[in-house]
């Protein structure tokens, strides 16, 4: 039984000490959190964004990340598309008991890679252990903060008519490749979770410019649901080209085999943005000279007709609804 | 070769759409007969390239659609016995029944299980030896080949605790029927892909023969359905009618034989209750003698209650092609996807759904 998680290590008694400090404070190596204090203390002046997300992916490893790596990139990519410098992270793990203690040391290694890799420190944390059943293998909760730099203000009630629309790359990578590894349907394919934390893309999208009105990481419902929060919010219609938009082949084909719309399958590396025409060259450039927006194309524009609408062109020249995802189409997938 | 991309080039379809302005002249009102054309049709926005001439019109080719009400209600009185865990397809779960929805019976602790495939059902019954699982055998030719495998499979595993409650409808005795009542008149008709693939392009020669109605088998993508309609504009200005097949890929002439063998081993016809259309003899498979003993209906004692249509839903004019989505009150106000009254806009093949999701309020 040693090496499975036990409801002990939730209890704050010796286990869970051991628990802490053995494998939380040994990765995340930092002065804030090695002091084990109640709170994180730290200095800040300027403006701040506070975000935080829970993360309930099944399964909790698939091709190309787990949740481990989602609930740092998901949180970061939070930040960044408030154009804030993510900071510090908070990381809560309530664990089924019974977990394989090799899964969550992995995790947590995952967790101490993303968040190096996004410049951020873990600074805080907690740990619920709790029966069998009433968790599914393990659920994570991130929270953090960030730094917003003097003249950037990026909202989704900014898109103006006239403005340009951005996409970073190809669209449905991640709720593919979860998918293909849910228990009754998996299927092979060669596809990776697109999850990548999003900061150094936006921090070289705003050296190019810093008058970014939108940022959106098009995660749950997709491409389709987010445009639909901007031309919403902003009281404008956003026509999108159908052509323009990146999707890969196998993404194409495992839509059309579980009757999905790539629009609105999830991604955890991709950002949409709404930029004034007359920057919309320079962030461009700026996003394809990134790893992370290499792919990055202009797929429409902000018009001031149908406000509230998101049209597309589609590939035959007509135009159609793209409406926000009604329902739950697609299982948990973040 | 790409099968996805390949059937959708913009410069492809620019010339069918050309090709068919310069053909088509002849005013026409050709059906789509399954709901997953209609919703490519929508998708991709077919009706606002093809010329005034063509007036498209869908028909009740959603099976999901089609499932009656009493049928539901039996689904639903199913997963209240004790012990009976009711498995299906994601889509018939939102669909509301005369009283409720398996959606909303599983939120009051029901169980029912949804799967991808008919062997899943078949192991969630393997894997509760204590419990009977009844799987909706819900849907056309395409899917029954797979619930009569599942049953042979059953037998030969000696699996005792699964049925299959057998609501299967056929297609080409529907479509009879609708010719037959006289209400929509066609000139063309876009025979299903998925459902010809299994039966094969012989079943429509009646169409063409008795009715004198141009039939072509097309497949799923915007490409395939431009092409359907282009080779039904030629038959029409050449005033012909035949059965002719644009899904190659997908389809043969005698359609599956394999796949057709097992249905027929398992299943044999019987009449059916279509939504909106009524009574059709012929339409549906119930189990053979000797499979009997898989079969929900006659296994279960099952009350499912006084049947009742919802006020106002037009689902059943729209499914016989007499009306459209934008002729029903409900449409769009008290009946949306989220708060879907009737099944034409719960199934993700259901026509409301489609002018709804794809073209509503524009």
């Amino acid at each position: 039984m040693k090496d499975k998680i036990l409801l002990a290590h939730g209890s704050g008694g010796k286990l869970a000490h051991e628990l802490v400090e053995r494998s939380f404070v040994k990765a995340f190596d930092n002065p804030l959190l090695a002091k084990l204090d109640d709170s994180a203390v730290f200095d800040f002046s300027g403006r701040l964004a506070f975000t935080t997300d829970s993360y309930v992916v099944s399964p909790i490893f698939f091709p190309g990340g787990d949740i481990g790596k989602l609930a740092v990139c998901g949180t970061v990519n939070d930040l960044a598309m408030s154009g804030a410098k993510p900071l510090y992270l908070s990381l809560s793990f309530i664990i089924e008991e019974g977990l394989p203690q090799s899964e969550l040391s992995e995790i947590v290694v995952s967790v101490q890679k993303a968040a190096q890799e996004a410049g951020v420190e873990i600074v805080t944390g907690d740990t619920k252990v709790v029966h069998r059943g009433s968790a599914d293998k393990l659920f994570v909760n991130t929270a953090g903060v960030g730094m917003i730099s003097e003249g950037v203000d990026i909202s989704g009630g900014n898109a103006r008519p006239g403005d340009k629309v951005l996409l970073s790359g190809t669209i449905g990578d991640h709720g593919i490749a979860v998918l293909s590894q849910r228990e009754g349907l998996s299927f092979s394919t060669q596809l990776e979770s697109d999850c990548a934390p999003l900061w150094s893309l936006v921090a070289e999208m705003l050296s190019a410019s810093p008058n970014i009105h939108c940022l959106r990481d098009p995660t749950r419902g997709g491409l389709a649901t987010s445009l639909n929060e901007l031309a919403k919010r902003s009281k404008v219609s956003i026509r999108i080209e159908e052509e323009k938009i990146p999707v890969r082949e196998e993404v194409l084909a495992a839509c059309e085999m579980l009757g999905f719309d790539p629009l609105y399958v999830a991604n955890e590396g991709k950002l949409v943005a709404i930029v004034p025409d007359e920057d919309v060259d320079k962030i461009l450039k700026a996003m394809r000279e990134n790893r992370d927006g290499k792919d990055a194309v202009i797929i429409g524009e902000v018009r001031a007709e149908h406000p509230g609408r998101v049209v597309m062109k589609t590939c035959l020249g007509a135009s159609r609804i793209v409406d926000m995802l009604a329902g739950d189409l697609l299982p948990r997938i973040c | 070769m790409k099968f996805i991309s390949e059937f959708r080039r913009p410069e492809l379809a620019e010339g069918l759409i050309s090709q068919i302005h310069r053909e088509s002249k002849t005013p026409v009102r050709f059906m789509e007969f399954c709901g997953g054309h209609t919703v490519t049709i929508f998708r991709y926005g077919i009706r606002q390239v093809l010329p005034p001439t063509i007036d498209m019109v869908s028909g009740p080719g959603c099976p999901i659609c089609v499932t009656a009400n009493v049928d539901l209600d039996k689904a639903i009185a199913l997963s209240q016995i004790s012990d009976v865990i009711v498995a299906t397809f994601g889509d018939m779960l939102k669909v509301p029944g005369s009283r409720s929805s398996l959606q909303e019976v599983k939120a009051d602790g029901a169980d029912v299980h949804m799967v991808y495939s008919t062997m899943d059902a078949l192991r969630i019954a393997e894997d509760n030896p204590a419990k009977s699982v009844v799987f909706l055998g819900i849907g056309f030719e395409t899917t029954a080949p797979t619930i009569a495998a599942s049953i042979l499979q059953a037998g030969e595993k000696g699996i005792r605790n699964y049925y299959v409650l057998s609501l299967h409808k056929l297609c080409p005795p529907v479509l009879r029927a609708i010719l037959d009542s006289g209400e929509v008149k066609l000139h063309g008709l876009i025979c299903p892909g998925h459902v010809s693939t299994i039966i094969g392009s012989h079943p429509w020669e009646f169409i063409a023969r008795d009715y004198g109605i141009p039939c072509v088998v097309s497949g799923f993508e915007p490409l395939d359905i431009l092409q359907c309609v282009d080779m039904l504009v030629a038959q029409v200005e050449n005033n012909e009618s035949r059965v002719e097949i644009a899904y190659r890929r997908g389809v043969r002439p005698e359609g599956n034989q394999q796949a057709l063998k097992l249905m027929e081993r398992v299943f044999e016809p019987c009449s059916a209750e279509w939504r909106g259309i009524g009574e059709v003899p012929d339409s549906g498979l119930r189990l053979r003698k000797e499979y009997q003993h898989f079969d929900a209906e006659l296994a279960f004692d099952i009350e499912p209650g006084p049947t009742y249509e919802p006020v106002g839903c037009i689902c059943g004019d729209i499914l016989r092609g007499v009306k459209t989505p934008a002729d029903c009150q409900l449409f769009g106000k008290a009946c949306t996807p989220e708060h879907p009254v009737g099944p034409c806009m719960v199934s993700s093949e259901g026509s409301c759904s489609a002018y709804y999701l794809y073209g509503g309020g524009f």
